[in-house]
């Protein structure tokens, strides 16, 4: 069931064009990523789903209404953790979430009860009355985040979430955010600079540049349509003879052979090749050590993508 | 409109503000000396400076500012001696404009901590994100920045009326204050300056960055108390019950189309096309 549904969704401001023409689905319970450069319309675009900004053109539904008219409603069920955590810096974390608490209509006893829940998961309690202006950037993250989630939404949009912060800071946001993913139903909407994190997260990723979708998809679809066929890393224990490679690149399914000595990166046009592709070499003599079918990295998938020229979206 | 919300924001400004000492420091300083050393130093200087001088306190220097005041206000104070004059004359009338500082201070430092504070300190977008109407938003941020404006100048009144009464009781032999005219400047003119401290920094919060460039410039409505009280001292416009009526709904008119324009200025849309 599509939880997110855009549709031809424009926004400028002035001269700049943020958001352009974008078109995609989110389907319940997926972790969508959305990667790109700064003014990518990343933000743009979690600012029109939430009714907070109003689009030019285009039609958006997030969970079934209309963020354009029915603003109020859509940020009832969803959570955003802004670039910036938001927090009021002179009120204590608790009394962060009791604010954010009352925004959202929660009654004084199921709020204290959600915000000792939150301050527990996110290992705060022990900083509960503190003011956050004395907080770790990580622990204002973290606080970030438990208020984000504290009414329960049923899509939660993260907006760089580690952004700025130390590697162990972001190491521990990025394992609550795996955590938080796979709780049932809900549906996560990250936009990250962070390519490590997204691979880890997403499901899907849409790739925009300059405010249009690149591409969009799973990993493994967006490796397909940029490489054609299957690359396979094949590692032997001496290198093979002049011949025996020359020999390799002619066998059925073989398209190209790249490496060096004991290391051949051979393309197939299949993954089915390669059984047979590893028989042929292994019946040759050649003593493998290790057959690994190549899976491209977000980060090869990311950069081939902004390399290519404007117009051409995978 | 969802009052709970319109709180829940107006609480948590009123909680934050009471954390800003910039915003404190002039919210307790000033009222201290408007309702307790002013109104003291007037009322028992005098009375000090005639028994050490042995002589009895004279109007000399009043006489000519006296005789340009409204009948209203010779009537009121036929009949008293010299230094009871002085006494009701200057805390009971001259004072009667300085009092509405306090508001349009008290309002211009909530508001500006209340609107360009969350810009500032950048947490305008979180709120922003929030399941509130625009118009509950603003509603909550009015609230916040007027109730305290009036709950200062109603509580600074009350102070000065006991100052006022106890410390001239000796020379007035009985409570006489408030006059007539503080009442209408209390329930009328005073909501409506402290209204207009507030939709000022609201419509200067679209346009500047920082809390004190706000407060300052929504602070500088004073210079029509200031033109109020000379008017007052020179007898052109005596704040009189009727001209205070008149000044309150002057104000109230201001305050309306202020309102109306800083309304229209905060809407999600437009502050996040600027963010």
């Amino acid at each position: 069931m599509a939880v997110i549904e855009i549709s031809g969704l424009s926004r400028a401001f002035g001269p700049v064009q943020a958001v352009r023409n974008l078109t995609f689905e989110l389907n319940e319970g997926e972790v969508f990523g959305v990667l790109g450069p700064n003014g990518a319309g990343k933000t743009t675009t979690v600012r029109l789903l939430n009714g907070v900004l109003k689009p030019d053109a285009g039609r958006m539904r997030v969970l079934g209404l209309d963020p354009e008219s029915q603003g109020k409603e859509v940020r009832r069920q969803t959570g955003v953790l802004t670039e910036t955590p938001s927090l009021y810096e002179r009120l204590s974390a608790r009394e962060n979430l009791r604010f954010s608490g009352a925004l959202y209509g929660l009654g004084l006893a199921e709020l204290e009860a959600r915000v000792n829940a939150q301050l527990d998961f996110f290992e705060l309690g022990p900083r509960a009355d503190d003011k956050v202006g004395g907080f770790s950037k990580g622990m204002k993250q973290r606080l970030a985040l438990a208020r984000a989630l504290l009414h329960g939404p049923k899509v939660i949009f993260l907006d760089e979430p580690t952004a700025g912060l130390d590697p162990e800071a972001a190491h521990q946001v990025t394992q609550l955010i795996e955590q938080l993913s796979h709780e049932a139903g809900r549906t996560v909407f990250l936009c990250t600079h962070n390519l490590d994190e997204a691979q880890r997260l997403c499901d899907r990723v849409a790739v925009l540049r300059q405010g249009g979708l690149l591409a969009l998809g799973s990993l493994a679809e967006l490796g397909r349509t940029l490489w054609r066929g299957t690359w396979v890393e094949i590692d032997v224990q001496t290198a093979l003879a002049v011949g025996l490679r020359r020999d390799l690149t002619r066998q059925p399914g073989v398209q190209r052979v790249e490496g060096e000595a004991t290391r051949l990166v051979v393309q197939v046009s299949h993954e089915v090749d390669i059984p047979d592709l590893v028989g042929w070499l292994a019946a040759q003599g050649a003593r493998l050590m290790r057959v690994m079918p190549r899976r491209h990295t977000l980060e090869e998938i990311y950069f081939e993508l902004q390399e290519q020229p404007e117009g051409r979206p995978a | 409109m969802n009052w709970s919300l319109i709180w829940a924001i107006a609480r948590k400004d009123l909680k934050e503000v009471s954390q800003n000492k910039a915003a404190l420091v002039p919210a307790v300083v000033v009222p201290v000396f408007f309702v307790v050393v002013f109104p003291l130093a007037i009322v028992l200087l005098p009375q000090a400076f005639s028994r050490a001088a042995g002589n009895a306190f004279s109007l000399q220097d009043l006489e000519a500012l006296l005789q340009r005041m409204p009948p209203a206000v010779t009537q009121a104070l036929a009949g008293l001696s010299p230094l009871q004059v002085w006494v009701v004359f200057t805390t009971g009338y001259i004072f009667a404009p300085m009092f509405l500082i306090l508001p349009l201070m008290m309002a211009s430092i909530v508001a500006s901590d209340s609107f360009v504070g969350e810009k500032e300190r950048k947490t305008l977008e979180g709120l922003l994100y929030s399941p509130t109407s625009d118009a509950e938003l603003i509603l909550g941020k009015i609230v916040a920045s007027v109730l305290p404006a009036l709950a200062l100048c109603w509580a600074s009144f009350v102070v000065y009326g006991m100052v006022v009464n106890l410390a001239g009781l000796p020379v007035m032999g009985r409570l006489w204050f408030p006059t007539a005219l503080w009442w209408p400047l209390m329930l009328w003119v005073v909501p409506a300056v402290a209204t207009l401290g507030m939709a000022s920094a609201v419509i200067i919060s679209s346009r500047v960055g920082t809390f004190m460039e706000s407060y300052q410039l929504s602070a500088s409505g004073v210079v029509l108390v200031l033109a109020l009280m000379a008017g007052q001292v020179t007898g052109v416009l005596f704040l009189s019950v009727p001209v205070a009526f008149l000044v309150g709904l002057a104000v109230w008119a201001v305050d309306a189309g202020l309102l109306w324009v800083g309304v229209r200025t905060f809407s999600r849309n437009r502050l996040f096309s600027r963010l």
